[in-house]
């Protein structure tokens, strides 16, 4: 039982594995039970950066990197920015709790028990799926990734964009107030505009003097 | 003119007439719509004469059995129209087209003042023609076609004068009950077709030698075999009794005398009622082959023949005497039929169709001579202002009674005598009830010439104008008479027929008896089973008319004739007073003869009222409470209930909807997991 | 060497976890928002898992798109509930039950 031994069965695979998942669960738990918000929004930051640890163990890197710059990064800083900028009333909310906590835990009890006997080991162990192949050393995930994604998938890619593109119009239109101060210009109108609207010729009798010019 | 242009104009001149008559007769105007009805019928009676006559001389020319014009093929059977002349049928036509002649020229008089003139010529035409196409039918459809066609003219006749209530009850009751007849009579042409697949007369008949026809049964009731023949035999009458008017189904007689009288003489006594006679003659091949069916057609006849008389001794109306009457005839029509002597019922039909209308239009002639006042208590003394009316009435009633000689006593007795001579079922039976309806219609007929035209004047007796039967158009007393409000003679166009029909009345019978009867002129249109023959067995002991009266006088029939007239000339022309004393005295009797028996009561309270009240009870649980509450509402109000309490789920609150899909979910799972 | 059914019943929990958690902040609506992320992080956990046993690159595209309309969806979902708040000025769910039948 040395510093050694520990280390090694800590960053070991098994070790790896279990310390990750149950930070992953830990932290899950207290997502759902936190009374301040905030609190659990940062839990839920921390449940992200243990399932990319997990995901990295099953040589998945670049999912891994990906959850925690875009999920943690973009998403969950959009969820702090709105916890925050909410006045949230933390008594209201939690009314109720206590009494759908027996409920809730039973319900996901039973959810949980029948799931695991599905995915326990008798179908999912070591005699009917091998034990994964180990990569080549240079083996490139994210390459890996990029050719399927590119190459099989190009349209739902496609796609996907065009979902996000759909958010951020959603998004905008659903939130934005119109300062009523502001100059701002209307293409639409500046495009309708008629020669009428903007010029009337006026016919002025010229005026002729001694020596007048052409 | 050949022979089938002949009937075809028989058939049509009538229908011709009816035609202009109905659709221009504001055009034609009265003396039009009469001149061109008189003429059609005219024709027909002319041409029926000839063809009859053709007939009596042995031309077998004129023997026809063709079809004209098939009207439709529907499934492997035929609906065609055709005509079969034979000697029956050319007896038919002549009666029919005389007797509508002589109505025809009598309502000139008659209907004089009544608006609907035109209108009555029309429907008299075209009864003409109905009719006609009845008799003169080779195959059911026509003969069925016929039989509706007389029911709805009969109807539209009875109820002429529609605005009187009583005239529609009267058409309306006629009309139903004919119906329930005429169902028993579409069930019994429908096994016919069923039986013997054709509905032409010739080949059904040609079929009934075939073993197997005879030997069938149906099974109506599960378990229960019945000879098909008497089943088809009995269905058949059953329309028979509807339209002649037999016992149950008798009850719309009596009330079709609302009509006006013409039409009482015509159709009913001479020619609608005895549709159904003529057709169970025509049926005789069929008839023939089942005695229980003719057991139950002779008793039927027997029992109407009996206790219809009866009810004609209590009745006060001058018309309804003559219709009790004429049930009771109809009954010994009947009751010949069902001892196999088709030639007795059909030379009894010829006979009675003579001094029945006689009577009738004799009957109509005093109501119009009494400015229509029927009812004989205020009759009386009428034999010094309508002398001609007086004499062809009693011609008519000697006729009526049997007198020997008189045609009347020619057919009536040859019943009698064939019911006694026969052995069929019942026949004795028969025999007391026709025997002693000879009595009984001697009292009754004696009765109305008594309390008509002999006696004391009770013409303004109190109530006489009371409740006097006024038709619509005739509210004045101010046509034809002297102006002395008292009864005369009716004009010419009203004696003329009565004269006319006075003469066959008397002398037809003694002219026409043994040919018709044994010596077998109908021909091939009666058949007769050998053992059934009674007249056969008859025919040995007559041997002329006048040898056959001479004896009449020796016979029973004769004596109770007799009897009648005397009981009847002591109680109603010599001791006024007495038919008073003995209606005291039987007072039950008496009752139960003015109730009828209580068919009307019976017939109105179950049917009549049942109907309406099984109408009701539909209506108000069927209709509104099941069709409408139940079904309709019901299922709007259900729909309504399920959706009040589908709408709880719609909470509106979000983790109610997260809940139940969780919980389904769960739900899912474990129904995959563990309940395999 | 861990076998794929302990991947599998570590993504059940996660999984159980995050329903539990739509019970029992049934009030909250932000908390409400974060379960459902849990539970595509916990379907994600599943398909990198039989993306690697299986050896098949589709199942990290998968998770790729999964992770898209994740971030799309919290985006929206964000929207609406900032705009309820301006509107009734709590995120209590209670509040909002103007599509009650």
């Amino acid at each position: 039982m040395n510093i050694e031994s520990i280390f090694q069965a800590v960053f070991s695979e098994a070790g790896v594995f279990y310390v990750c998942g149950g930070v992953l669960l830990v932290a899950a738990i207290m997502v759902i039970t936190l009374r301040n918000p905030v609190h659990a929004a940062l839990s839920l930051v921390l449940c992200f950066f243990a399932s990319a640890g997990v995901w990295i163990l099953l040589e998945a890197e670049f999912l891994g990197i990906v959850l925690v710059l875009v999920y943690v990064g973009a998403v969950m800083v959009l969820f702090l920015f709105v916890v925050m900028m909410l006045d949230i009333n933390i008594a209201e909310v939690r009314e109720g709790f206590v009494r759908a906590l027996p409920v809730g835990v039973v319900v996901a009890g039973l959810m949980a028990v029948s799931l695991i006997v599905v995915v326990g080991a008798k179908r999912f162990g070591f005699e009917s799926f091998g034990p994964p192949i180990k990569a080549a050393a240079g083996h490139s995930n994210t390459a890996e990734i990029g050719r399927t994604l590119f190459g099989k998938y190009l349209f739902p890619f496609e796609i996907a964009a065009v979902i996000l593109l759909v958010a951020i119009v959603v998004a905008i239109t659903l939130t934005l107030r119109k300062r009523p101060d502001t100059k701002y210009q209307n293409p639409a109108r500046q495009v309708q505009v008629r020669r009428d609207d903007r010029v009337r010729l006026v016919d002025i009798p010229s005026e002729s003097k001694k020596g007048g010019a052409p | 003119m050949d022979v089938k242009s002949i009937y075809l104009t028989i058939v049509l001149a009538p229908l011709v007439g009816a035609i202009l008559a109905g659709f221009f007769g504001r055009q034609i105007g009265r003396v039009g719509s009469h001149v061109v009805t008189i003429l059609g019928v005219g024709i027909s009676t002319v041409l029926s004469l000839y063809v009859l006559k053709g007939f009596i001389d042995g031309d077998a020319s004129f023997q026809f059995n063709e079809t004209l014009y098939t009207w439709m093929v529907a499934g492997g059977i035929r609906f065609d129209v055709g005509f079969l002349v034979d000697q029956l049928t050319a007896l038919m036509m002549a009666v029919v087209t005389f007797v509508s002649l002589m109505v025809h020229i009598y309502t000139i008089g008659y209907m004089k003042d009544d608006p609907g003139y035109q209108r009555f010529f029309s429907y008299i035409s075209l009864f003409t023609f109905s009719m006609l196409m009845l008799v003169m039918a080779n195959n059911f459809t026509q003969l069925f076609f016929g039989w509706e066609a007389v029911g709805l003219v009969s109807y539209l006749l009875i109820g002429f004068w529609y605005k009187r209530p009583s005239a529609i009850f009267a058409n309306l009751k006629a009309f139903l009950v004919n119906r329930v007849g005429d169902f028993g009579f579409l069930l019994g042409i429908g096994l016919v077709l069923y039986h013997f697949d054709s509905l032409n007369y010739a080949e059904v008949f040609a079929r009934t030698a075939e073993p197997g026809i005879a030997a069938a049964t149906i099974e109506l009731i599960p378990g229960h075999a019945w000879s098909m023949m008497t089943v088809i035999c009995i269905l058949l009458f059953i329309g028979a009794m509807g339209k002649s008017a037999q016992a149950p189904l008798h009850v719309w007689l009596p009330d079709s005398m609302e009509g006006p009288t013409p039409i009482s003489a015509l159709i009913h006594a001479a020619t609608m009622v005895t549709a159904g006679i003529f057709m169970v003659s025509r049926m005789s091949p069929l008839f023939e082959m089942s005695d229980t069916a003719l057991s139950f057609v002779m008793l039927t006849g027997a029992f109407t023949a009996f206790f219809m008389g009866l009810i004609g001794l209590v009745q006060n109306d001058i018309k309804r005497v003559v219709a009790y009457s004429t049930l009771s005839q109809l009954g010994y029509m009947t009751v010949a039929l069902g001892v196999s002597a088709y030639s007795a019922a059909i030379f009894h039909l010829m006979t009675h169709a003579f001094f029945k209308a006689l009577l009738f239009l004799a009957a109509g002639s005093v109501i119009m001579g009494m400015h229509h006042q029927q009812d004989m208590r205020f009759m009386g003394g009428l034999k010094k202002y309508m002398p001609i009316t007086f004499i062809t009435a009693w011609i008519g009633t000697i006729a009526l009674t049997g007198f020997p000689g008189t045609s009347g006593f020619f057919s009536k007795d040859i019943i009698i005598e064939a019911v006694a001579e026969s052995d069929r079922y019942g026949a004795s039976v028969a025999y007391w009830a026709v025997l002693l309806g000879v009595l009984i219609t001697s009292i009754y007929s004696f009765r109305l010439l008594y309390l008509t035209f002999h006696g004391p004047e009770r013409h303004s007796a109190p109530g006489a104008h009371g409740d006097d039967h006024h038709d619509d158009a005739h509210h004045h007393d101010d046509h034809q008479h002297q102006g002395d409000g008292k009864p005369h003679e009716s004009p010419w166009v009203v004696w003329v027929p009565l004269v006319l029909l006075a003469i066959p009345s008397l002398l037809i019978g003694w002219f026409t008896a043994k040919p018709i009867l044994f010596d077998g002129w109908l021909g091939q249109a009666i058949v007769v089973h050998e053992k059934n023959d009674v007249l056969a067995e008859l025919s040995q002991h007559f041997h002329s008319s006048a040898g056959f009266a001479l004896e009449g006088f020796k016979h029973w029939p004769f004596w109770l004739m007799l009897i009648g007239f005397a009981l009847a000339t002591w109680v109603y022309l010599l001791k006024p007073g007495l038919s008073a004393q003995i209606a005291k005295v039987f007072k039950l009797p008496v009752r139960i003869l003015n109730d009828k028996y209580g068919f009307d009561r019976l017939y109105q309270a179950l049917f009549a009222r049942g109907s309406l009240r099984l109408g009701n009870a539909l209506w108000r649980f069927g209709d509104r409470a099941l069709i409408d509450g139940a079904v309709v509402d019901g299922s709007a109000k259900t729909v309504g209930r399920f959706s009040q309490i589908l709408r709880l789920a719609q909470s509106g609150y979000l983790y109610d909807y997260a809940f139940v899909m969780i919980v389904g979910l769960l739900l899912l799972l474990m129904l995959f997991v563990f309940g395999r | 060497m861990i076998p794929l059914s302990h991947f599998l019943i570590l993504s059940a929990l996660l999984f159980s976890v995050a329903v539990a958690g739509i019970f029992i902040n049934r009030k909250n609506m932000i908390v409400l928002l974060m379960c459902i992320e849990l539970m595509l992080l916990a379907v994600n956990m599943n398909f990198v898992a039989f993306s690697r046993f299986l050896d098949d690159t589709d199942g990290q595209v998968f998770v790729f798109f999964i992770l898209t309309v994740a971030a799309a969806e919290a985006a929206i979902g964000l929207a609406i509930l900032v705009v309820l708040f301006r509107n009734r000025r709590t995120i209590n769910v209670d509040a909002i039950s103007e599509m009650k039948g």
